[in-house]
């Protein structure tokens, strides 16, 4: 809400500097988020009065005009075709800043003569004070201006820009901005008088009103006034609007407006010539009902909206937008001014169907209080009639429905104490309450008191709210620190938590570098995933995304990874090893979709970065099993790698890991088609890990082995197979000897020496047994039996 | 015999003066001190002699070979060392060339951010627990007083599932855990929540659809907004330094009553003012209050016996005022550029 600084000083006298106005109503709640001069740079510029116009003598297009400043008279040279006698104009003393009619540059203004008779100063066009663009004459400025009066004093104003926040509808307005600001500063408010001369015959014989729907329309005020003369406003009325950002309409129309910034109650205006049948009917509009609002679209209505119909027709829709049909013309003769009060999720809604907000819409969907209409429709007729003449009829029609009482609330000053920590008296709280115009009556008990909040607050409902009243007038700062002495909870221990922590380490320190993407992403790169775009599983999508690349939950990590990997490959030539841990979003009908957190990483690129030490070679399937067999490691656990299926990956060179025979992740080669999708540059392998099954299986507890105290014999076999022949299968056979400790492959060939077909495996097998010294008869006749069932089960001979 | 030894002697040394190389030293040793040197050969050969000229001999022999071989040993260290400097010079690096590389990769600055708020609030004793990001209406508005059509619905712009009807959006605050852990925990509670949240909003420089927040509650008798206060204070001075001034205003969230805005004196100006600040000298880091009475009430809490603060903290402000980050897309448009300085 921006709020003009003259206009508040109407009501309430401002002796606190500005900064600390400021500063005490952001303190109070109502944020001030910023203010803004209007005029500004108007040194040595004053309010003139022409007095006399007489041609140049040396030209014809150039005047002389004698301004009058107050005491002073100066002649100065104009060549302006608008200045007339008796207009009063801003004059610029030689010496002040103004800006270049023709070049926009701010210039002093020096002495000069111009064709032979030098100017005292000058008369200023808008764009020569940095007001409009307008050069094509002089500013002339309203009749009330004084004469002699410093510019900025008379139109100079600072804009507030204050931030109310949704409880506080009631300082939607100046009024109750100024109602704050009295509060703070210890003033009285000043309220216009309304009085004004009631010459028409009874409202009662023009107009009734009929609330069908009070639970909708709890008030309905209107007052009626025949004979107007439509014209534009005043400048003081068209001034006041625009620096609010609304634009003057006409006399009537910005009387609305101007009564609505300054109660905070919307009003409208119809003309009652061309409503139909004497009768304002509030009620629910039919189906399909249409009306054709002021800004020109015709709109289709449903029963939840509220709408003020005459004997004919829908001729509003209310608290949100009038009708065409009943608008105020230049035509307009008699006006019939609506000053109500309507149910605040009843707008909400309309508003939220018709997806049409206004200014009348935001202060009625946050719930005004309906004690307000009476006064300003008063306010409202005062001003019309002042400013567009015409007779008022007697009396205002006053339809309500909703009246109520409202009810007290108790309050204690250890009330104050137990929720603030801020020791207050019973004066104190009275005090501060009775400045907000909160009445306080005194109970039967001394510490306590019984509190009546005043109409226009009616978010004040319970003891809380009024604490907040009386801790923020004493200020929040006077609240005092203290340490939480409540006895602690007993804790639970965090396990997703600190696994994440844990794989995050284990990742980093393996040089992944973590990333975080949005958990929103697009269905075309999920498709992408799948070398025929197909999904797996239909995502959960937004109902209104805010653009299609965040439209659906991601129901993998791997698309953003991908393409996270993507746009940094275009500016990274290294090798990039990334990781995500987080959650993804499986869909479950109409319940909360399952979050499972996983783990997904990527590598590509060199494996180490570029340097005089080498290796160049690029990063591959094994680095990617590395990682996941040294991170098992880490975690205690052993994982076997299986052929895997993976619809992202390539195949053949993709593996499932398989721990306790449960598939806890995938790792493998991108599908070609994939990085191509995502716009690869180098190969990509990728590691994906169900972090919530591994952690599962980490929890369980791992028990020390006992080091071995006697020696080990270390042999080395190189052992030719069939190319079919897969490692697996060779180590479970040396493995399953009771005194292999461990079984190591040092080398894979294939080649000269090796027949076609082949391949050479090079293992180290380390025999040790947990008992005694081996002989060497022993370890030969183990080594015996095992190349004899390595030879029987896979065909595999001694390379000679 | 004895000038036999005493041109052996000679002879040795003579040869022993020109050698060089440690390699030489252990044929020279083979040579006249090994089996078939001429000092062993006369040692040998002693029992064919007189008994007179065999004690002379014998001795003279012996003072040879014991003399030949003292002098090995100093020549040994004389070679070696000599070698050993030569050796060392060889050896010699250019130590300016780069070393091996260590790849290294690092956490996000997020989680980062993240792990350190959560250690202050764990250190005070509030307990860790996270929440889902998608979640009912109810949770995430209802509860927390802000049912359908409430004015301060339009304080957070919502993503949907469904309709508003249906209720499933994606949480727009980490307030709906405070409703999830009171139905199941009753006071005394002490809990943060971390976790992302989302708006309908377009993104700017300070601006994004999706970020963390975390969440803190504790409810229990007597906890007052002085008790907030002192642990802001100490969290604001633990996470951003001891010089770190806090500031309570009065602020509006409808589920908190007095609500406040807590804010931290400007890192960039000290609280002079600038253009981070708005030239207010303040920061605004969370909002906070006292848990409403209504909310507590719902969830079968007495709020005449039983009271509470809640606040919800945005995390991506803190290292965006730490390290002077202007625009918190930079956090998830993941930039390695821009990851790797943290
Ligand atoms: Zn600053």
């Amino acid at each position: 809400m921006k709020v003009s600084l003259k206009w508040l000083k109407d009501y309430v006298d401002i002796k606190v500097p500005l900064k600390e106005l400021a500063e005490r109503l952001t303190m109070a709640g109502l944020e001030v988020k910023g203010m803004e001069a209007l005029g500004g740079n108007w040194e040595n510029i004053v309010v003139g009065e022409v007095i006399a116009v007489n041609p140049h003598p040396n030209a014809d297009r150039l005047r002389l005009a004698s301004v009058d400043l107050g005491g002073q008279q100066v002649t100065v040279v104009c060549g302006a075709p608008n200045i007339s006698v008796g207009q009063k104009v801003p004059f610029a003393h030689l010496g002040s800043r103004l800006v270049d009619g023709h070049t926009g540059e701010v210039v002093t203004l020096q002495p000069v003569r111009i064709r032979g008779i030098v100017s005292e100063g000058m008369v200023c066009s808008e764009k020569e004070l940095g007001i409009s663009d307008s050069h094509e004459g002089i500013m002339v400025l309203p009749h009330e201006a004084g004469t002699g009066m410093a510019l900025n004093e008379y139109l100079g104003d600072v804009i507030l820009d204050v931030d109310i926040t949704p409880n506080r509808v009631d300082c939607l307005s100046v009024m109750g901005v100024s109602r704050e600001i009295a509060a703070l500063t210890g003033q009285l408010l000043n309220l216009p008088e309304i009085c004004y001369e009631e010459t028409e015959a009874s409202i009662d014989s023009f107009v009734s009103v009929d609330i069908a729907d009070p639970d909708l329309c709890p008030r309905y005020c209107a007052s009626l006034v025949k004979g107007v003369s439509m014209a534009p406003s005043p400048d003081w009325l068209q001034q006041r609007l625009s620096s609010y950002g609304m634009r003057p309409i006409n006399n009537v129309v910005d009387v609305t407006n101007y009564v609505m910034l300054e109660y905070g109650q919307p009003l409208h205006a119809f003309d009652y010539n061309k409503l139909k049948g004497r009768q304002i009917i509030v009620r629910r509009a039919r189906d399909a009902e249409t009306i054709t609002t002021l800004d020109g679209v015709e709109r289709t209505l449903n029963q939840d909206i509220l709408v003020i119909a005459d004997k004919k027709r829908a001729v509003a829709i209310a608290g949100i937008m009038g009708g065409l049909d009943t608008e105020v013309t230049e035509e307009t003769d008699a006006i019939l001014l609506e000053s109500a009060n309507f149910n605040q999720a009843a707008i909400r809604r309309g508003c939220g169907y018709l997806q049409l907000r206004s200014e009348a819409s935001i202060r009625f969907d946050k719930g005004l209080s309906s004690n307000l209409p009476l006064l300003p429709v008063e306010r409202a007729t005062q001003l019309m009639l002042e400013l567009a003449g015409g007779r008022a009829a007697e009396g205002i029609i006053d339809v309500y429905p909703g009246k109520g009482e409202s009810k007290p609330i108790l309050l204690s000053a250890e009330e104050v104490r137990r929720l603030s920590g801020l020791e207050v008296s019973v004066e104190q709280m009275i005090g501060v309450l009775k400045l907000l115009g909160f009445e306080c009556q005194d109970t039967s008990s001394p510490s306590q008191i019984s509190v009546l909040a005043p109409y226009w607050r009616g978010d004040v409902k319970c003891g809380a709210e009024l604490v907040e009243e009386v801790v923020r007038m004493i200020g929040y700062d006077k609240i005092p620190i203290t340490r939480l002495s409540s006895p602690l909870p007993s804790q639970e221990p965090t396990l997703m938590l600190d696994f994440r922590q844990k794989l995050r380490d284990i990742l980093t320190s393996y040089g992944f570098q973590e990333v975080l993407t949005y958990s929103l992403t697009s269905l075309e790169k999920l498709q992408k995933l799948s070398p025929e775009l197909e999904l797996e599983i239909r995502p959960l999508n937004v109902a209104n995304p805010m653009t299609i690349e965040q439209e659906y939950l991601r129901t993998s990590l791997r698309a953003s990874l991908l393409s996270t990997l993507s746009q940094n490959q275009k500016m990274e030539e290294a090798g990039i090893r990334l990781f995500e841990i987080g959650k993804i979003f499986l869909p479950r009908g109409k319940e909360l979709p399952r979050e499972k957190e996983m783990l997904c990483a990527v590598l590509s690129g060199s494996r180490a970065e570029l340097s005089w030490h080498g290796d160049k070679e690029p990063l591959d399937f094994f680095d990617a099993k590395g990682v996941v067999e040294k991170l098992l490691n880490q975690l205690g656990l052993k994982a076997v790698f299986e052929d895997s299926d993976d619809g992202s990956l390539f195949p053949g060179r993709e593996a499932s890991v398989i721990i306790e025979d449960d598939k806890v992740g995938v790792l493998g080669d991108l599908h070609p088609k994939v990085a191509q999708a995502f716009d690869l540059g180098a190969a990509v392998c990728l590691i994906e890990i169900d972090v919530e099954k591994l952690l599962d299986k980490a929890a369980e507890i791992r028990r020390y082995q006992p080091i071995c105290r006697f020696p080990s014999v270390t042999r080395d076999i190189a052992l030719v197979v069939n190319e079919g022949i897969a490692y697996q299968k060779i180590k479970e056979i040396v493995q399953s000897f009771p005194l292999v400790r461990e079984v190591t492959l040092f080398d894979l060939y294939t080649g000269e020496q090796i027949p076609e077909g082949k391949k050479s495996f090079a293992v180290r097998v380390v025999y040790q047994s947990p008992d005694c010294t081996l002989t060497d008869e022993e370890v030969n006749q183990t080594q015996e039996e095992m190349l004899d069932r390595l030879r029987r089960e896979l065909g595999a001979t001694l390379r000679g | 015999m004895l000038e036999q030894l005493q041109e052996l002697h000679v002879q040795a040394l003579d040869e022993l003066s020109r050698i060089s190389e440690p390699d030489e030293l252990e044929l020279w040793r083979v040579r006249y001190l090994g089996r078939k040197s001429g000092v062993t050969q006369v040692l040998r050969s002693l029992a064919t002699l007189p008994l007179e000229e065999r004690r002379k001999v014998g001795a003279r022999a012996n003072e040879v070979k014991s003399a030949l071989e003292s002098r090995l040993i100093e020549k040994k260290r004389i070679v070696e060392e000599v070698h050993l400097i030569s050796a060392l010079e060889q050896k010699r690096l250019d130590v300016t060339l780069p070393g091996r590389p260590v790849s290294t990769g690092r956490s996000h600055p997020i989680t980062q951010t993240l792990g350190e708020i959560c250690d202050i609030f764990k250190s005070m004793g509030f307990q860790v627990f996270e929440g889902p990001d998608v979640e009912w209406d109810y949770y995430n508005f209802e509860a927390l007083n802000i049912p359908r059509y409430h004015p301060a619905r339009d304080m957070f712009a919502t993503l949907w599932i469904d309709s508003e009807m249906e209720g499933r959006l994606l949480r727009t605050h980490t307030s709906p855990m405070q409703i999830r852990i009171m139905e199941k925990t009753r006071p005394p509670i002490r809990v943060i929540i971390p976790g992302r949240v989302y708006r309908y909003e377009a993104t700017d420089a300070t601006h994004e659809s999706m970020f963390y927040q975390v969440e803190g509650l504790a409810v229990d008798e007597n906890i007052t907004l002085a008790d907030l206060k002192g642990t802001l204070f100490e969290f604001c001075r633990r996470l951003l330094g001891q010089e770190r001034r806090v500031r309570f205003r009065c602020d509006y969230f409808p589920f908190v009553e007095p609500g406040v805005e807590v804010a931290i004196d400007c890192l960039a100006c000290n609280g002079g003012g600038c253009r981070l600040c708005g030239y207010t000298g303040w920061i605004e880091i969370l909002g906070a209050g006292m848990v409403h009475p209504d909310v507590l009430r719902k969830l079968d809490i007495d709020p005449e016996v039983h009271s509470g603060f809640a606040f919800g903290l945005g995390v991506e402000r803190i290292p965006m005022l730490r390290y002077g980050i202007e625009d918190i897309r930079l956090f998830y448009s993941n930039d390695l550029r821009f990851l790797k300085q943290f």
